[in-house]
């Protein structure tokens, strides 16, 4: 089977064309970079998103505190992410990088602050 | 009146990186004016990744992008940060008037680099008829309502034009649990970046209509539907092919105008299709000694051409002190 | 028997500029008045789209109560603006001609005019009008100029207004509507008006109701009085194009209209319009592409070089029209019911004069008026940053730090410009832009909106989810995150 996939790694956004046999990568075509050819690869065979929203502060400077996912995590699992991170209020001052979940729904990756707020 | 060597306008992403690039050529009296309460601008409210690639050789979000000029700015004691500044006058011979609260200064600038962003282009602008209810937003105001505010200002969503902000709000409003009945573009390919196609549109099979237009927006009180239509190439509607999406909520993405209305009240000469100062050469304006960087010299679409440019700007103005600097090298 | 009820000699129906004007006259003299207004806040009806000209008073008919009450409405509104603090800026017009045939209208529009005692009169010919209009249409052969006609904020001046009727003693009740009126057998009370707030029992009804007139003189039995609603689209012009024109720009009017003008707000924005169009729905606010097309190209006859790409914003408003003329009379039929119906173009103009008709009606019908002891004529301005010099904004911000804490940035709109409006009634983001201007500039809200909903929901205590545009059903968000 054949797929067409536009890389979002950079805002280049070239087009790879992927040979695909029982779920796996065989083959792969129009890739510039390194970066395309590895997104592509997870593209088809587990596709990945940086997961980024934001969650609640109490008694900071800010209402809400915007967050990420430190690495890509299941695609499949963003809405899920979405209702995890809801429940969550944060109360004491964070830094860039501070940790607000601990290896998100099992997917290894922690979510932390992008933003410092006191 | 006070005397300040260098003066910047904006403490987003390009008065940052100017005002840290003036202080690197030599520049030792510099004060930043701010006029919200925090220093990062618009980047703040961006949460999304797609920052810093080309700059930081990483993937950043907008606050971890803006975080690390923060972070440098207060490491320099020569550069002085005055938030909740709000610049209010500005002549050609560089004397400025800004508010905060509780007093008012007026200042004498040895030289000006005015970074004061862009605006979003308006529903008003592009004139789309109907009625006047609550529910229409541009797409940066609903950006800051969901990030910012924590506050949801639709549940069901039609977005006017494919600008980057437009894309990424689609997702945003997705991912806190509202609808995104489509996103209606004039033209015949998406204005923003391939990438915001596929990651914030495609994702979700978000319906997309091409060559079409918004022909009304309809509600008494609040948004209850509009009304799209084909268009032709000259962009003229093509009778019999309205269609009528149901929403509570119109959000306007149809691009960015450079905010320069103070440097147009101090007499610089401003194109008037374009609102970017009149230039032949990047950051320079018709007055000697105020310069423009980032999107307010015109709009940008990557915040690491933003940080590129408005270092030169930085390098322009520390040579227009009179520092021995060579700019024009890359 | 003593009932709850509350009892008022006269119950004012309608919180436009009409309704004020009456409560503010009727404030001056020792009777209970109550206001009834159905929207959250005043002006929210026919005013709020007024195109806020004070008019000499040239295009009526004579003989009209139109233009009876416009001439001396245009005299009395200069003194109550001084009274109140609300600015009025007398500009003059110009009705302008283009051609031999419209020329000579001139001669009689200011003949007829002038029968009606509209002062100040002139025709001035292509030579003066190059050199005092310098961006009118060069075409243009001469024009009447009518030193007299004036600009004024109708929101503005309703507000202050009502403000002052409510320091002289006059009840404001907002989201009160009429449900229905009911004939009493009593000689003094005859009314209890029916409304969703309760019960107000009156001496005397008047029925200022704007477009809905026709519907509230039907719950008193008068049958024959049927409101059109006449829809007029505006477009309003960046702030930057102020000195786009000296005068207000009038073509030749027809029968139905003075046509589409080239006028300014009291702020300093160009205006162009209004279209006319008779409409069915009393809510038919929509605006057109063809009426854009419209008002485009008949204000570029005027001053050609309007270009679209300067139109900030845009609207639609809708004129109750009952007739040719206004009607103002005590129904004798239904004793104690004064109508004030059809007050279209120009009612801004008229209605200090219809108060003071108004007042002379109620006396006629037995209502005493004694003139109160204290009247609290005057009345101080509200404070505009955008209006003053920087050396008066540096004492305003020295006195309140709050004026050095700006929030719209287009339109230079401090904090405590807000916190100001909201203590003087507004309830709605709509009441906070007609009165201070935030939002109402270029970026129309973009960076101030949750500015002012953060302090509109801190300074009222109302949920920020439940803070409306314009009153109930136009909510401007949905859920807030997290908030238990």
């Amino acid at each position: 089977m054949k797929k067409k996939l536009t890389c979002i790694e950079c805002p280049a956004g070239c087009t790879l064309t992927a040979y695909i046999e029982d779920d796996k990568v065989v083959k792969l075509e129009g890739g510039k970079c390194p970066k395309g050819e590895s997104y592509a690869i997870s593209e088809v065979e587990n596709p990945r998103r940086i997961f980024t929203s934001t969650v609640r502060a109490k008694g900071l400077s800010v209402k809400m505190i915007p967050v990420r996912t430190v690495a890509p995590i299941p695609k499949a699992l963003i809405f899920q992410m979405m209702r995890e991170i809801k429940k969550i209020v944060v109360t004491g001052p964070v830094e860039v990088g501070t940790v607000i979940i601990k290896d998100l729904l099992d997917t290894g990756t922690d979510l932390v602050s992008t933003r410092a707020v006191q | 009146m006070i005397n300040r060597e260098l003066v910047v306008v904006g403490g987003g992403p390009a008065g940052m990186a100017a005002a840290i690039s003036a202080y690197e050529n030599g520049v030792r009296d510099i004060l930043l004016l701010e006029r919200d309460q925090y220093l990062g601008g618009i980047l703040n409210q961006c949460i999304h990744t797609g920052f810093g690639l080309d700059y930081f050789d990483e993937v950043l979000t907008g606050p971890e992008y803006a975080d690390r000029f923060i972070k440098k700015i207060r490491n320099i004691p020569e550069i002085e940060v005055s938030l909740r500044s709000f610049v209010v006058d500005l002549t050609e011979d560089k004397v400025l008037t800004y508010l905060k609260p509780g007093s008012v200064e007026t200042i004498k600038a040895g030289a000006l680099i005015m970074a004061t962003g862009c605006r979003e282009r308006t529903r008003e602008m592009i004139h789309i008829p109907g009625t006047r209810p609550a529910g229409v937003f541009s797409a940066g105001l609903a950006q800051k309502f969901i990030n910012i505010e924590g506050l949801l200002p639709g549940k069901k969503i039609v977005i006017v034009g494919s600008g980057d902000i437009g894309l990424i709000m689609a997702r945003r409003f997705l991912l806190e649990g509202a609808e995104v009945e489509g996103i209606v573009e004039i033209k015949s390919e998406s204005r923003g970046l391939i990438r915001n196609m596929v990651q914030c549109v495609e994702d979700f099979n978000i319906p997309v209509y091409f060559n079409h237009k918004i022909s009304g927006i309809y509600g008494k009180d609040r948004v209850e539907k509009v009304d799209i239509v084909r268009v032709d190439k000259e962009f003229n509607k093509v009778a019999g092919t309205e269609t009528r999406l149901d929403c509570d909520t119109v959000l306007i993405s149809v691009g960015l105008i450079p905010e320069n209305e103070l440097i147009e009240m101090a007499g610089v000469e401003i194109d008037k299709k374009t609102n970017s100062p009149v230039s032949k050469e990047v950051n320079r304006t018709s007055i000697p000694g105020i310069f423009v960087c980032g999107n307010s010299f015109k709009v940008y679409d990557l915040v690491d051409t933003v940080s590129n440019e408005s270092i030169k700007a930085g390098c322009m103005i520390a040579e227009y002190l009179g520092y021995k600097i060579t700019c024009n090298e890359e | 028997m003593r009932t709850e009820i509350k009892t008022y000699d006269v119950v004012i129906i309608g919180g436009g500029v009409i309704g004020t004007s009456i409560a503010r006259e009727l404030s001056r003299y020792k009777i209970d008045v109550a206001l009834l207004e159905k929207e959250i806040e005043l002006a929210f009806g026919v005013s709020k789209s007024n195109s806020g000209i004070i008019h000499p008073g040239t295009q009526n008919l004579p003989g009209s109560l139109k233009g009876r009450l416009c001439v001396q409405g245009n005299i009395l509104t200069r003194r109550i603006a001084k009274e109140l603090g609300v600015e009025f800026q007398e500009v003059g017009e110009l009705i302008v001609a283009f051609n031999k045939e419209e020329n000579s209208r001139l001669f009689e529009l200011k003949k007829e005019a002038e029968t009606m005692g509209v002062p100040g009169l002139r025709i001035v010919g292509g030579d003066w009008l190059r050199e005092n209009e310098p961006n009118l249409n060069g075409e243009a052969i001469a024009a009447l100029y009518a030193p007299t006609a004036g600009i004024i904020s109708p929101y503005r001046l309703v507000y202050a207004l009502a403000e002052n009727a409510v320091k002289n003693g006059v009840e404001i009740h907002v989201l009160t509507a009429v449900e229905g009126i009911k004939f009493l057998k009593d000689d003094k009370y005859k009314f209890d008006v029916i409304t969703s707030r309760g019960v107000f029992r009156a001496r005397f009804i008047i029925n200022a109701a704007g477009l809905y007139a026709d519907k509230i003189a039907s719950m008193a039995g008068v049958s024959d009085l049927k409101i059109t609603p006449r829809k007029g689209e505006e477009f309003i012009l960046d702030k930057k194009k102020e000195n786009l024109t000296r005068h207000l720009l009038f073509p030749l009017p027809s029968k139905t209209s003075k046509g589409i003008l080239v006028t300014r707000t009291s702020d300093g924005n160009p205006m162009i319009g209004p279209t006319v169009q008779d409409v069915e729905d009393k809510e038919d606010l929509l605006t057109s592409d063809e009426g854009y097309k419209k008002v485009v190209s008949a204000a570029r006859r005027l001053v050609p070089s309007i270009n679209k790409n300067d139109i900030i914003t845009y609207f639609a408003g809708l004129r109750p029209v009952c007739g040719d003329d206004f009607i103002v009379r005590h129904e004798n039929n239904v004793p104690g019911f004064v109508n004030v119906v059809g007050i279209q173009s120009p009612g801004l103009t008229a209605a200090p004069a219809i108060a003071g008709m108004v007042k002379k009606i109620l006396e006629n019908n037995g209502l005493d008026m004694k003139k109160k002891f204290f009247f609290k004529r005057y009345q101080g301005k509200v404070t505009h940053l955008f209006s003053k010099s920087l050396y008066k904004i540096k004492k305003l911000v020295k006195r309140d730090h709050a004026y050095g804490d700006i929030l719209c940035r287009c339109e230079m709109v401090s904090v405590k410009e807000v916190k100001d409006a909201i203590k003087r009634g507004a309830r709605t983001m709509d009441g906070i832009k007609f009165r201070t201007r935030a939002q109402g500039g270029r970026c129309h809200g973009g960076f101030c909106t949750t500015r002012i909903m953060k302090i509109l929901a801190e300074e009222t205590n109302v949920p920020i989810t439940e803070l409306t545009k314009r009153g109930a059903g136009s909510e401007i968000v949905k859920e807030e995150r997290g908030n238990d």
